[in-house]
């Protein structure tokens, strides 16, 4: 999370910023007759009025006259319940009353700062910022109160939105009518006693999230369900390579007989998002996407267009042949090859993913057009409003300042949404028709070729041994598509040979095991970039890093002869660099060991098994080494022989995240991760196939259904420590698991995932 | 012009024969919690009752369901309180939500099959419908709770 960009000083890294704004009319700039804001927990989304005078203890939340909150949420809520859990926060510290409580999603104004929901990052950075905010808040009605009753502040309490003395009692509500004018620099922020964690009342107590109860009624507003008057459908045409190809004609005699059919256009695209697109534009959705079919089109082909999955993965071998390709992190002694060269013993494997598709539920879509001021007004669910606004700005020739992204909710963003590329065709296309609205809604086929996949990688790991079958050294080569050399290079820090590497496709190589001299090389597939627009998916890095990496401590273990978990343990010491450095991180590897094992006495970890039926555990942490989430996981799983079916039939998840603010959502967060940890593990991955994605729907691309779903025990470990992330975590360890496990039941070791029936069948066969 | 029966009122709608009922739902008629999933069926984040049925509106011309009586999750309960809606919130069962509607009337359809379902009878009829947050832990549970809460009603 360091490696944040900070932009100019504005939002989250300068918190005084606008403190004491009284009109929340000004807050938007813009005209109020569409939705600037969303609030999840009310019809439709409507932000409701506030009530009389309102006061702004700092950016992030207001109170009326009638004592309600509303807290500015600038995060997408895509299924985490986000705004629940930073409302929590802030209500926790300014001693509200939960019951005044509302949440906005707010607007992309630059007045919140760098707008970005992913890398489990959410809740671990807005801990510290909405505290201090709802500090300021108390301090300024205890002030208010004890002036009002010529007291001193100390003699004022704080507790369930009201102040209470021997004097009596105000309401929150009562002294913003009495008016409120106290503003706090960033300094006096800064100074803001916070309550002890141990005092904390509404964090880590259960709360049922505010954008629930819409989502069990049909209310809720998603982005494909955006409307404005006068708009149009608009349905693309995708060229046959994801870069390259150009339109040389098109004939749509065809599309002409659809009634609705308005026009084909071809976009021009100077931000490069979209090359060799066409929209077709009709007066309804059905309309758009029959036409768009009967459109004839003839391209000049991209270079990619007889790339396939397995040139992908031998150019990745290639690639990671050369020694001189590629960055290297820094692990402390990086200097391998010579405990390799004297070592008694070394193993050495080769681990291998395959592409997956986001598959969010919700196609994506955008509502754009130019609204009466001249804004170009962006209606659609993203996760980056910071990172696509700027290429927005590349296609509509527009100043940045002059689009605004409206707030929706995500039908999934699992981090799809954060390369917000699908605005861009619908903004050109509102441009080429003079600012008109034009709604764009992409057919599942569309979406999925259109989607940034998680890229295929494969991962060579080698480690050393010394006389006494201690590990004393350890590398680890891994090359994918990096997603953030495409889509954000400015996030990409330097090695230590000086080449900058995509952390998002390494992250986890760079373990908590003290394994002696640790060489962590990342290389970036450019066959993989040329071919398709990797992306960031659930667990990024981690997701498939530690694939290799735990699959790797189990053969490791074996070849040891120790136990699996055993032989981890004494690796996890809490010493030199993996004593944790951050405060977030603190406790490093001891904080491992723990979750590690705690899992293993969940799964009963050493009780014999039945036939062809096994245990397997692995260990992890998400998503950085600086904001660490510990999480293990331990499955049983049995194998059927005959088919080569592998049946989870129990899955047990130990985490520790530091404080769990709400404890609810965090338990939903970590059932959804394991299972989509247990969907790439065994049924999902596509492959590319001449230049495209093989599967284009759900009859052909199976992620998991409620039918192959076991139960999950998730447990987390007790902490005061400060909040790390959720979202991904939990997705890390459980593929490893799963095929250790596989081993343990019929001594057949698969090294590529999803591990298909049919790869058992033959390995077992071979065995 | 398609005419039929909407969450109890009649409607009529100008389109084309062969427009999906999903689509006269959500762009013609503004009931939008019925969702676009995959457009083939195979998702269920469309599931609406026709008659009484759980249908996938994506691959249901209107054309034939000329005067049927359609329920969407708009009108499966008044008040947004059929005890699966209850059972959803108590047991906090939405992440993202895109797929719940069609889960729900799922799983209103079920119980109305089976009002006591066993986890088999769940996974069967349940396995038709995608959730890509995973949330499917709880729809089994929210499904039992609100079985038991129904009989509890009428015993």
């Amino acid at each position: 999370m360091s490696r944040l960009p900070k932009r100019g000083s504005q939002g989250i890294t300068r918190r005084g910023f606008l403190i004491g704004m009284t009109a929340v009319g000004v807050s938007f700039g813009f005209p109020r007759h569409l939705m600037a804001a969303m609030d999840p927990a009310s019809p439709n989304g409507k932000v409701l009025p506030s009530e009389g005078d309102i006061y702004e203890p700092s950016l992030w939340y207001s109170i009326d006259t009638a004592g309600k909150i509303k807290v500015n949420i600038m995060r997408s809520e895509m299924g985490q319940h986000v705004g629940t859990a930073i409302a929590r926060i802030l209500a926790d510290e300014l001693e509200a009353s939960w019951d005044d409580i509302e949440i906005i999603h707010v607007d992309s104004d630059p007045r919140w700062g760098y707008m970005v929901t992913g890398g489990s990052w959410s809740i671990s950075q807005s801990w510290p910022v909405y505290r201090q905010a709802g500090a300021a808040g108390r301090t300024a009605f205890i002030e208010a109160a004890a002036k009002k009753w010529g007291i001193k502040a100390q003699d004022c309490e704080a507790k369930n939105g009201k102040i209470i003395s021997s004097k009596g009692e105000l309401s929150y509500g009562e002294l913003v009518t009495l008016g409120l004018t106290r503003q706090f620099t960033e300094e006096e922020l800064k100074q803001l006693p916070l309550k002890p964690n141990a005092d904390l009342t509404l964090v880590g107590q259960p709360v049922t999230s505010l954008d629930i109860a819409n989502k069990t009624n049909g209310k809720t507003i998603y982005g494909i369900d955006a409307k404005v008057d006068g708009m149009v459908y608009a349905n693309p045409i995708l060229p046959p390579t994801r870069y390259g190809s150009k339109v040389v004609t098109f004939d749509d005699s065809a599309a002409k007989a659809i009634k609705g059919y308005q026009k084909t256009i071809v976009l021009e695209d100077a931000s490069g998002s979209v090359p060799g697109w066409l929209m077709v534009i009709a007066s309804s959705f059905h309309a758009a996407q029959k036409a768009s079919k009967l459109v004839k089109v003839t391209w000049d082909v991209g270079e990619t267009a007889t790339v396939s999955e397995a040139d992908i993965i031998e150019h990745g071998r290639k690639l990671l042949g050369d020694n001189t390709k590629g960055s290297i992190l820094d692990t402390g002694n990086v200097d391998t090859a010579p405990v390799f060269a004297s070592a008694s013993s070394s193993i050495a494997q080769e681990y291998i993913t395959s592409t997956v598709l986001h598959a969010q539920m919700e196609p994506v879509n955008a509502l754009v057009f130019k609204n009466p001021d001249g804004v170009w007004e962006i209606h659609s669910g993203t996760q980056w409003q910071s990172l696509i606004l700027p290429v927005l700005a590349i296609a509509l020739g527009e100043d940045e300042a002059n689009i605004v992204m409206r707030s929706y909710m995500l039908g999934g963003g699992f981090g799809r949404r954060l390369n917000g590329d699908y605005t861009v065709p619908a903004a050109l296309t509102s441009k080429a028709l003079g600012g008109k609205p034009v709604k764009m809604v992409m057919t599942r086929p569309q979406d999925m070729l259109f989607d940034s996949a998680r890229s295929a990688s494969v991962q060579q790991l080698k480690m050393a041994f010394d006389d006494k079958k201690a590990v004393s050294a350890m590398e680890h080569h891994a090359t994918a598509g990096w997603p953030t050399q495409v889509l954000a290079p400015f996030f990409m820090p330097k090695g230590v040979n000086g080449e900058p590497y995509d952390p998002f496709s390494i992250s986890g190589a760079d373990h908590w095991y003290s394994v002696g001299a640790q060489k962590v090389r990342a290389v970036s597939n450019d066959l993989a970039i040329a071919t398709f627009r990797p992306g960031w998916l659930r667990s990024v890095g981690p997701g498939w890093t530690n694939w290799a990496v735990e699959s790797f401590m189990d053969e490791a273990a074996h070849h040891a002869g120790k136990d699996a978990v055993q032989f981890r343990l004494d690796m996890l010491i809490a010493e030199g660099r993996n004593a944790g450095s951050t405060p977030v991180a603190e406790g490093g590897a001891a904080r491992q060991a723990a979750v590690l094992k705690k899992a293993a006495e969940m799964i009963g970890w050493g009780t014999p098994q039945a036939k062809d039926t096994g245990l397997g555990i692995a260990s992890t942490f998400g998503q950085e080494r600086d904001m660490p989430t510990w999480v293990s996981c331990a499955v049983q799983v049995h194998v059927d022989k005959t088919n080569g079916i592998v049946n989870v039939q129990k899955l047990v998840i130990a985490i520790d995240a530091g404080i769990i603010v709400d404890p609810n959502g965090a338990e939903a967060q970590c059932q959804g991760a394991a299972l989509w940890g247990l969907s790439m593990a065994l049924f999902e991955g596509t492959e590319l196939l001449n230049g495209q994605y093989k599967d284009s729907n759900f009859d052909t691309y199976t992620p998991l259904r409620l039918s192959q779903a076991p139960e999950i025990k998730i447990e987390f470990i007790d902490s005061k420590m400060p909040p790390s992330g959720l979202g991904e975590p939990a997705v890390t360890p459980v593929a490893p698991a799963i095929a250790n496990a596989i081993y343990q039941a019929v001594g057949v070791r698969l090294r590529k995932i999803p591990m298909k029936p049919s790869d058992l069948k033959s390995a077992l066969a071979k065995a | 012009m398609a005419k039929f029966i909407l969450n109890g009122e009649p409607m009529t709608a100008d389109v084309e024969s062969d427009t999906p009922l999903l689509w006269v739902i959500r762009d013609e008629l503004n009931m939008t919690g019925t969702k676009f999933g995959c457009g083939i069926g195979t998702c269920g984040a469309c599931t609406v009752h026709v008659g009484g049925r759980a249908t996938r509106s994506c691959i249901t011309p209107i054309s034939i369901v000329e005067g049927a009586e359609i329920t969407t999750i708009e009108g499966l309960s008044e008040k947004g309180d059929h005890p699966l809606q209850i059972s959803w919130i108590n047991l906090q069962v939405p992440q993202c939500g895109y797929c719940q509607s069609g889960q729900i009337m799922q799983a209103a359809a079920l119980l109305k099959d089976i009002p006591k379902p066993t986890d088999k009878d769940i996974d069967a009829v349940m396995a038709g419908n995608l959730c890509r947050c995973m949330t499917y832990v709880r729809i089994r549970s929210a499904i039992h709770e609100a079985a038991n809460a129904i009989e509890g009603e009428q015993s």
